[in-house]
């Protein structure tokens, strides 16, 4: 189980997967917005994505769990 | 027998180092043999090597652990220290540390780089009174590395433990290879640790070379076996003069990589879409010439060393494509130190600017983002060396500031077509500016006349109208920026221009 975090601090712009869905190394999963510029957040390891924490609109911490991702 | 089979018999002996059961225990690790080292990092066997006989009476301790030498690596002198850890695990007593003391004194007298092949379990505790604290004690070598830093370059390859006090022989130096899973550097161990603090934790956790080289950016360069570790450190001094007095070498020039899309053609014109600053920054290098620095570590900044037509060149460059290029504790701790590096071995600078400012927030204002970014401000300041920055496209806020602006003695200050200065970006601005009056008006027409507010914002900060007032040096094709860049550093070569007469700076960190 991996979990992907947000680099810094933002507001969640997009998520880009569902639960169930497969990634790959690499993926992007999330786009924040911070700073006004798109931060985009891919997947550490592929996987099968098993929760979405990140909500379209929220703010979100450095370091906060946006997805989770099964091996 | 005669005495010269003597001799040959007891070189032999010595330089086998310690019991096969440890050269095993190594080899099984991925270790090699600290004589095999050497033999990887010389250029061939030219070697010259002091005290092989230091503690020969005690019998088990061949070369007393270390092996002090001075060889050739690319044709020019190096000294080095290498630990030998299948004697006593590498251990330092206090012929050890008389040893280190003097390769690092004829290093400085040669005025050559210093190279520590670190591989050790730390003191001796049965020769602590001779070894730790006295005048010519353990403490003396990191006395001396400070004296020499940033007059001699001073490397570190890391292939096993540094230890405690021996921890600080990679914090000295100019730069730290580590070999991951082999590699570690702590104070405590995690066995002192969990007796002391009552922390459970791993020693790849606490003190490995992948967290050395990701998290805590103590390591430069994370190398995956011994072999790749050496070849780094060959090639990095590649880019080195021996001493800060001499110039750095300058190679064969070399056409850079060729790629089918034009730098034109991978600049988003969308300031807020990311793009890879290393498409940028491979097509201005000769190929094959980058070496990245702290290329784990603060990835939202790029520092590197490559060559420009042959000629060295530090690359400081934001990362859009990481945390939007925006600047960090890490990330400026990381410029600061890599500017120090190239100014002091006389290594031309190139900034290249995406940046959105530093990070703002709770959590980098408690981490003091303030005075690390002054310790960056400062070290460019300071950077006597020929320095360019170029603005690819946003420089907003002190971003511009931090990345070698017009007000920071820049030698030019150019920029592409695709560059934007300013205070802040558009939409910013125009909230700023404008937020009590868009509040006030019907929700209907609030859209168009933040549009209309962002468009006469951006006018007002044209690159030719900042171009107009003199404020950068020029605007230049991305597809001539090579060009543009090498003539430039070529007339730049001569600067003399020394900063301030001082003691030093009272340092901002």
């Amino acid at each position: 189980m991996t979990e992907i975090t947000a680099s810094m601090a933002g507001n969640v712009w997009k998520v880009l997967v569902k639960p169930g869905d497969t990634v790959e190394e690499g993926q992007d999963v999330v786009i924040l917005e911070s700073m006004k510029m798109e931060i985009p957040i891919s997947a550490d390891f592929g996987g099968i994505v098993k929760e979405v924490r990140a909500e379209e609109g929220g703010f979100v911490n450095e370091g906060d769990v946006l997805v989770v991702v099964e091996d | 027998m005669t005495f010269d089979k003597v001799l040959s018999e007891r070189i032999e002996r010595v330089k086998q180092g310690g019991a096969p059961k440890y050269h095993e225990k190594n080899a099984e690790q991925g270790k090699l043999f600290v004589r095999d080292r050497l033999r990887l990092l010389f250029d061939d066997d030219f070697e010259v090597e002091d005290a092989l006989f230091a503690n020969y009476t005690a019998g088990d301790l061949p070369a007393d652990g270390v092996v002090t030498c001075l060889g050739k690596v690319d044709g020019r002198i190096v000294a080095v220290m290498a630990n030998d850890s299948t004697v006593k695990a590498g251990s330092w007593g206090s012929r050890t540390v008389e040893k280190i003391l003097r390769i690092q004194e004829t290093a400085e007298k040669l005025n050559v780089p210093m190279i520590y092949l670190v591989d050790s379990a730390g003191a001796r505790i049965t020769d602590q009174i001779q070894m730790f604290p006295g005048r010519r004690g353990a403490g003396r070598i990191f006395y001396n590395q400070v004296k020499f830093s940033g007059r001699m370059p001073q490397v570190c390859v890391l292939f096993g433990p540094s230890a405690a006090g021996g921890a600080y022989i990679p914090a000295f130096c100019d730069i730290v290879i580590m070999v991951d899973k082999n590699a570690s550097m702590y104070l405590g161990s995690p066995r002192m640790a969990e007796m002391v603090i009552g922390e459970k934790v791993s020693l790849e956790e606490m003190g490995g070379a992948r967290m050395h080289c990701q998290i805590s950016g103590v390591g430069d360069v994370l190398a995956k076996n011994e072999q790749e570790a050496i070849a780094a450190a060959r090639q990095y001094l590649t880019y080195f003069p021996q001493n800060y007095s001499e110039k750095p070498p300058v190679k064969e020039a070399l056409a850079p990589k060729e790629f089918e899309k034009s730098l034109a053609e991978i600049i988003p014109a969308n300031q807020n879409a990311p793009f890879n600053m290393h498409d940028l920054i491979n097509r201005l290098i000769d190929e094959n010439s980058w070496f990245e620095i702290k290329k784990l570590f603060a990835q939202e900044l790029i520092t590197g060393i490559g060559r420009i037509d042959g000629q060295p060149v530090g690359i400081i460059a934001n990362q859009p494509k990481v945390k939007g290029g925006v600047l960090f504790v890490d990330s400026a701790d990381k410029a600061a130190k890599f500017i120090n590096l190239c100014d002091a071995f006389n290594i031309p600078l190139l900034f290249l600017m995406d940046v959105p400012g530093f990070m703002i927030g709770t959590k980098v204002e408690r981490a003091g983002i303030i005075r690390h970014g002054a310790k960056l401000i400062s070290a460019m300041s300071e950077a006597s060396v020929p320095k360019i920055s170029v603005v690819v496209r946003k420089a907003y806020g002190a971003g511009l500031y931090a990345m070698a602006g017009p007000a920071f003695e820049p030698d030019a200050c150019l920029a592409l077509p695709t560059a934007s200065i300013a205070v802040m970006g558009p939409e910013a601005a125009v909230n700023a500016v404008y937020a009590n009056k868009i509040a006030e008006l019907p929700e209907e027409e609030r859209a168009a006349f933040i549009e209309a507010k962002r468009e006469e914002y951006r006018e007002d900060i044209d690159i030719y109208k900042l171009a107009s007032e003199m404020i950068i040096d020029g605007i230049v094709d991305p597809n001539d920026l090579r060009n543009e860049l090498s003539k430039r550093f070529e007339v730049y070569s001569s600067k003399y221009a020394p900063f301030t007469d001082r003691k030093h700076p009272v340092y901002p960190v």
